[in-house]
């Protein structure tokens, strides 16, 4: 027993250096907040690029959503965070590169591969300076359960009328709750809610540009209307919705238990995995028939080289992977709804997703309002839409209550460019 | 006078050797103790008077305590919080502690039968785990799959029924309340002991003159309890001020809806670590954090140094 105790101790003494020494080669850490996609880069993602570049080793490690920035934040301060950070869209990541946490990546191979568009979330104000691969865009609308809609013998909606006309359908009979919505994580309420819908009615960039060069406010007409919408949308909700999370609502839907989900993209692949029915999806309707519709199709996500990592130059082989149209086809299918923002056309399989694409031919595409410029402040402006957009739909807010509150918070802090 | 000179073996000093032992068994507590809470709760105080000036820490005397109380938006958040957490505090006291006193009073009645169940079954909750006790709560009051919609239906209560925990009106009230139901046995325990403590010869004395039932309990044990009460209220106290992780696996960190379950706990956690887009500010965290200390410090000395002295105890 000793003598095998004894051969171990050596055994791990003599070659524990050695297997330190390969793991030095060059192992790379992917700091995210995509803890849902786990397995996706365990199980496809990360082995086809470490067949390609044997020696290095990469670790996807994600964590809380709603921690990430500034845990991701403290261990880039204390020195600690990985090679690769995930980006988030706009002012959080351009804070990281102006703070010189982000390296520069204009002169990484293929990043060439990207349009200015796709590249603007994460490129300087004078638009120069590119600090993130771009990798995906999520597109908003609502997904529909196509058994219920056709058990009910309705069609989709194309303007609010015949929504709203459509919801009382679906309550009427009685089988289905109409939507699938909880205002008590707050955050639906804004991002399916009010940035989802909101974009027909401050006609997407053109009103979102406005805002920035403040010559709209949030107390303009075309900002209150959504909230407005909002607030018919209470009685279509279903019992309790004041108490109900954001998993709640989405096994309510994928249990078939209600007609349709005010979604984002980034649903159709947990939505597949769950679901035994067919599903469609159309995009968030108009006023009027024949007016211009607009898509938040939002870049919501990249990949940056933390400027103070250990490996470098086998970093920037990954990065270069992230942006070739091998990396695009890859994720856009393991992870259907994260749309490749790659010049290179990807072809997708999924067909849910190529529903939501194919808005984007008639639809005029836009970001999310608070992301950009104007949420670079205290308070928050992404922070405040959540809380007064669930505020309106429970009822305790007006709508013109909600717009003043976010105006305010966001006049104590930005003066836009005269 | 002979004896003036000689030395009385009684008061002269005795030489003994330096007690090194004590120092040593004291060392691991003090040791452990000063690293793992008086440094990290000097190191608060500090970096209160710190902030960030153009990426450098600099010290800055008290201007964070004037921005966290002259600040629309961060005083705003502050009193509510504090709001909260009073309230949060008061229920504690009106309803938790009252109703530990009564459930101890019942089980130290000697007739009572499996009274140990009870006592167990009563303080069960209270070696859950937070996160255990706010998820069961939860799914128990969720509209969806919780089992009160359904529990009150058959009572044909459900008219009655809420989504409390996302009303603004009723959250802070549920969470309270979830968080008397997990401590109440603490204030039941303590005072059990308390009035187990009481001699029975004091008892029989109050018989003979003919104080029984609830009068014996008005005028001879409730007297004797409350120091124990006392003692509950201060913890209680304490631990309410501090209180965080209930709040946080019921509600999240924003405490919603619309900040209306908001304790300082949470509002420190938020503004320490940050939330979502908005980043955590340390300074202003630790100033925060800073005045939950002078709250928590008033409060006991209040009880020390006012309270506690004019307290009578009774020796037996």
């Amino acid at each position: 027993m000793t003598r095998l105790l004894k051969g171990m101790l050596f055994a791990t003494t003599m070659f524990a250096p050695a297997g330190a020494v390969l793991a030095q080669d060059a192992s790379l850490t992917i700091e995210s907040w995509r803890n849902d996609d786990l397995s996706i880069w365990q199980e496809k993602l990360i082995p086809a690029f470490e067949a390609k570049n044997p020696g290095i080793k990469v670790t996807f490690a994600p964590m809380a959503p709603t921690e990430y920035n500034s845990a991701v934040n403290a261990k880039l301060e204390a020195g600690t965070a990985g090679d690769l950070i995930t980006c988030r869209p706009f002012d959080l990541s351009l804070a990281m590169f102006q703070k010189g946490q982000l390296a520069p990546l204009n002169d990484l191979d293929g990043i060439g591969n990207f349009s200015d568009t796709a590249k603007s979330a994460w490129t300087t104000d004078d638009g120069k300076t590119t600090f993130c691969v771009p990798m995906a865009s999520v597109i908003h609308g609502f997904i529909y359960n196509k058994k219920a809609f056709e058990e009910l013998k309705v069609e989709v909606p194309k303007t609010e009328d015949e929504f709203f006309a459509l919801l009382d359908k679906i309550k009427e009979d009685g089988n289905y709750i109409p939507m699938a919505m909880g205002t008590k994580d707050q955050w639906e309420a804004a991002t399916m809610g009010y940035y989802n819908i909101g974009p027909n009615d401050w006609k997407g960039e053109e009103g979102r540009k406005a805002l920035i060069a403040g010559t709209q406010k949030l107390t303009d007409a075309d900002w209150v209307e959504p909230y407005k919408t909002l607030a018919k949308w209470k009685p279509y909700l279903g019992d309790g919705f004041e108490a109900q999370t954001y998993p709640d609502s989405q096994n309510l839907f994928t249990l078939g238990r209600a007609a349709i989900y005010p979604a984002g993209s980034w649903e159709i692949a947990p939505f597949k995995a769950q679901a035994d029915f067919e599903m469609g999806a159309f995009p968030p309707p108009v006023k009027k028939a024949g007016d211009t519709c607009y898509i938040s199709d939002h870049n919501d996500i990249g990949i940056g080289l933390n400027a103070k990592g250990k490996n470098p130059e086998a970093a920037k082989k990954f990065l270069a992977w992230v942006a070739s149209p091998e990396f695009a086809t890859l994720y856009a299918n393991a992870l259907p709804g994260f749309f490749s923002l790659n010049s290179t056309a990807v072809k997708m399989e999924d067909p849910l997703a190529q529903e939501f694409v194919s808005w984007r031919q008639n639809c005029k595409p836009t970001i999310r309002p608070s992301a950009a410029i104007v949420g670079r402040g205290q308070p928050n402006l992404d922070l405040e839409m959540w809380r007064v957009s669930a505020n309106v739909i429970n009822g305790t807010q007006t709508p013109e209550q909600a717009a003043e509150e976010t105006q305010k918070g966001l006049d104590s802090w930005y003066k836009p460019a005269k | 006078m002979s004896d003036i000179n000689t030395a009385d073996p009684e008061t002269a000093p005795i030489k003994r050797p330096f007690r090194w032992h004590i120092l040593v068994f004291l060392a691991p507590a003090f040791l452990v103790y000063t690293a793992i809470m008086i440094l990290p709760l000097i190191e608060t105080l500090r970096l209160s008077l710190y902030n960030l000036v153009d990426g450098q820490t600099v010290f800055v005397g008290l201007t964070n305590f004037t921005t966290l109380f002259s600040d629309p938006r961060l005083s705003a958040s502050f009193w509510n919080a504090l709001g909260n957490n009073l309230i949060f505090f008061v229920i504690h006291m009106l309803v938790q502690n009252p109703v530990g006193i009564a459930l101890a009073a019942m089980l130290s009645v000697s007739k009572l039968r499996f009274a140990t169940f009870y006592r167990t079954a009563i303080f069960v909750p209270t070696l859950l785990s937070f996160v255990i006790v706010g998820f069961i709560w939860k799914l128990i009051l969720s509209p969806i799959w919780g089992i009160a919609p359904g529990m009150m239906d058959w009572v044909g209560l459900k008219w009655a029924f809420a989504p409390w925990l996302g009303k603004s009106e009723s959250a802070l009230i549920t969470v309270s309340l979830i968080s008397v139901w997990q401590y109440v046995g603490i204030p039941m325990m303590l005072i059990y002991a308390a009035l187990l403590n009481i001699p029975d010869e004091v008892l029989e004395a109050a018989e003979c003159d003919g104080i029984t039932g609830w009068s014996q309990f008005w005028k001879i044990k409730l007297p004797l309890i409350l120091p124990s009460i006392g003692i509950i209220s201060i913890l209680t106290f304490v631990g309410n001020f501090n209180a965080f992780d209930l709040i946080y696996t019921v509600q999240g960190a924003l405490a919603g809806p619309d900040g209306s379950t908001d304790i300082l706990g949470t509002l420190l956690y938020r503004t320490f670590f940050g939330f979502q887009n908005q980043m955590g500010d340390r300074s202003m965290g630790a100033t925060i954090a800073t005045v939950m200390f002078l709250i928590i410090l008033a409060g006991v000395s209040l009880y020390l140094f006012v309270i506690q002295r004019r307290m009578r105890r009774y020796q037996f």
